[in-house]
């Protein structure tokens, strides 16, 4: 791409004038040239601006966001409870303890449906069945999120009359599901082929070769893609709002509301007092560092599997 | 040999056919693929269930309103009376603002990363924007809560109003929450989308063509306008149509700036309104059984519709760009 323009007036010095205008790159005019060459430094131009502005404005935000939250992390942001109206101090430990739990019940959920459902499309998946079942995984990945919000109320809190940690667990599952599906696919079909037919060789059933040579084989990639997916449900705050709904205490109880991260830096975004905002802000420092750290964590683990 | 082909009977062809699909002698493999096949019909049923839980739950104001939930101004508790013409203005206004300012944008910004980038500063800022892809709306909506719409309210919408005012977009009174506030923070949530996926579809553009044009002597730009984009159109307008299924269903950051309020529908960037998934986050808490409850979850499937009728014709056209990319390929020597 970093080839010299050759000047296309030597090249078009031979061909007729009539051709010439037919042809838009073989102008004989200089000043043809000369505007192709002024559009295309105009084009350049926009470009590297418009990059430049998108970039900027989305490096803007996260420094703004990631300065004004470190301030007012400690390490009792991590373990203590919010203190009540906007007093000095506190924490949003319950908020920590509350995504970890809700992460694990839809890991729960969304990982062996996920999984199994990529071991299917990798493995067997021929046909317009599996084909129809890989479309329809992209387009629940499009789904907005307070869809299955909404689902989970439906199904699990308005029948157990009360907001649950269950619930929301069973909405970031669905959430999962197209995340891992996706990527355990993709991964287990860039194991090689003469790994599988060396098992086969060797007498191994397709299922003992499935289980114990190729998943091994893919476990990087299938492990970026839960990491991926965790990261992306540990932001996800519309769904838990009518599930798992929020709390300022402890609680271990799935059955019973449950705090989450994202739920606490939403609520304490809104408040009225000064101390829960930088809360909100310290809260929003911690979710970017983690998905940072996830997103980062995925690069190196994808790079090592490509050197595989 | 196509003589015989013909000669098989249809019966046979399938018992082939069949005898393909069962290629499998060993028991313990039949029952894994069944367990595969098991967990893949939990995931059809799931989204099947979802479809049958919204339609189920929102027969009731189906059958009391009709085609008028559409139309009906009011989102009315107390009179029991259901529309979301506002949330459904809100949705369509704030998408299209989005888009308007994150196509060219992403485009232009996609188009710099593909072919005028320092190789250096290429992963870099490629990283970086699908880090910013992954940021979670709750933080845009902070962002935009905290910062965006006290800037609006004390400086942006007045200076707007003061030397754009004669335009319908800008009159009304500065609130700072409001459709334009919600635009903004859509535009920065789907630009990262735009690019990578743009990226990405130009990215696949075969280099035979590419270089066949430098031969001809064209710029850098009549490169892009004559081989890229013409081969990449296809898989952008799937990546716009994407950011677009994003934008309309965006709930948190839209929720925190839009205002919340079922006003007229205006052209006045300056209301406070409502979108459909906003009109969800904000009600449910009061929701009571019977109508209201009915009313909320009818204004999840609508949105459950448009999202997914966007989702399919994405995926169908970044597909058929696949499938074309994948002939040319095999085409090269």
């Amino acid at each position: 791409m970093s080839v010299p323009m050759p000047t296309s007036s030597s090249s078009s010095s031979t061909l007729q004038s009539g051709e010439s205008r037919l042809h838009p790159f073989l102008a004989t005019r200089s000043s043809l040239n000369l505007r192709r060459r002024l559009v295309n430094a105009l084009v350049v131009l926009f470009t590297t601006l418009a990059a430049l502005f998108a970039a900027g404005l989305l490096i803007y935000l996260l420094c703004y966001v990631l300065s004004q939250g470190l301030r007012y992390i400690n390490l009792d942001f991590f373990t203590q409870l919010p203190t009540p109206n906007g007093e000095p101090g506190g924490g949003m430990g319950e908020a920590f303890q509350g995504s970890l739990i809700l992460i694990a019940l839809a890991s729960l959920m969304g990982v062996p449906l996920g999984l199994f459902t990529g071991i299917y499309l990798a493995e067997f998946g021929r046909g317009p069945f599996a084909q129809g079942v890989r479309f329809l995984v992209d387009v629940l990945n499009g789904i907005p999120t307070i869809i299955f919000g909404l689902l989970a109320w439906v199904l699990i809190v308005i029948p157990m009359q009360s907001f649950s940690g269950l619930a929301g667990g069973f909405a970031l599952g669905m959430i999962m599901i197209p995340i891992v599906t996706r990527t355990s696919e993709d991964v287990l079909r860039l194991v090689p082929r003469e790994l599988r037919e060396a098992s086969l060789a060797l007498g191994a059933t397709e299922a003992r070769t499935i289980l114990q040579i190729v998943l091994p084989a893919a476990r990087n990639g299938i492990i970026t893609g839960v990491v991926l997916a965790m990261a992306r449900v540990a932001g996800e705050t519309a769904p838990l709002l009518m599930t798992a709904f929020g709390t300022t205490f402890w609680n271990t109880d799935v059955t019973q509301p449950m705090d989450a991260l994202p739920l606490r830096i939403f609520q304490f975004t809104l408040s009225p007092y000064q101390q829960q905002v930088n809360q909100a802000y310290a809260g929003a420092f911690v979710l970017i560092v983690l998905i940072l750290l996830a997103s980062l964590a995925v690069r190196l683990a994808a790079g090592g599997f490509k050197q595989r | 040999m196509s003589q015989e082909r013909v000669s098989l009977s249809k019966a046979r062809q399938q018992w082939l056919g069949w005898q393909r699909i069962l290629r499998i002698q060993r028991p313990g493999d039949l029952f894994f693929r069944g367990i595969t096949l098991l967990f893949v019909l939990i995931v059809l049923g799931l989204v099947a269930g979802t479809a049958w839980i919204l339609i189920s739950n929102s027969l009731p104001t189906i059958r009391r309103f009709g085609f008028s939930f559409l139309t009906n101004k009011a989102f009315d508790p107390v009179h029991d009376v259901y529309g979301v013409l506002p949330a459904i203005f809100g949705t369509l206004m704030t998408s299209a603002f989005a888009l308007i300012f994150a196509v060219p944008l992403g485009l232009g910004a996609a188009i710099f990363l593909v072919d005028f980038c320092p190789r250096p500063l290429r992963f870099v800022l490629a990283f970086l924007i699908d880090l910013l892809a992954a940021i979670p709306s709750v933080i845009y909506g902070l962002w935009g809560f905290l910062v965006l719409a006290p800037w609006l309210h004390n400086a942006g919408e007045p200076w707007l109003q003061q030397h754009l005012g004669f335009l319908p977009l800008f009159a009304g009174q500065p609130e700072g929450v409001g459709y334009l506030g919600a635009g903004i923070v859509l535009t920065m949530m789907i630009l990262p989308l735009i690019i990578s996926v743009s990226r990405e579809v130009m990215l696949v553009t075969p280099i035979a063509q590419r270089e066949a044009l430098l031969a001809l002597g064209a710029t850098r730009w009549e490169v892009i306008r004559h081989a890229v984009l013409p081969f990449a159109r296809v898989g952008i307008l799937g990546g716009v149509i994407l950011a677009l299924g994003r934008a309309l269903g965006e709930t948190m950051a839209v929720t925190m700036i839009i205002g919340n309020q079922a006003n007229e529908p205006s052209l006045s960037l300056f209301t406070p309104g409502y979108t459909l998934a906003s009109v969800i986050a904000n009600q449910f808490g009061e929701a009571t059984p019977g109508l209201f409850l009915s009313a909320i979850i009818e204004a999840g499937l609508i949105l459950f519709i448009i999202t997914l009728i966007t989702n399919i014709l994405a995926r169908w056209l970044i597909a058929s760009l696949q499938r074309q990319a994948q002939g040319s390929r095999g085409g090269r020597p």
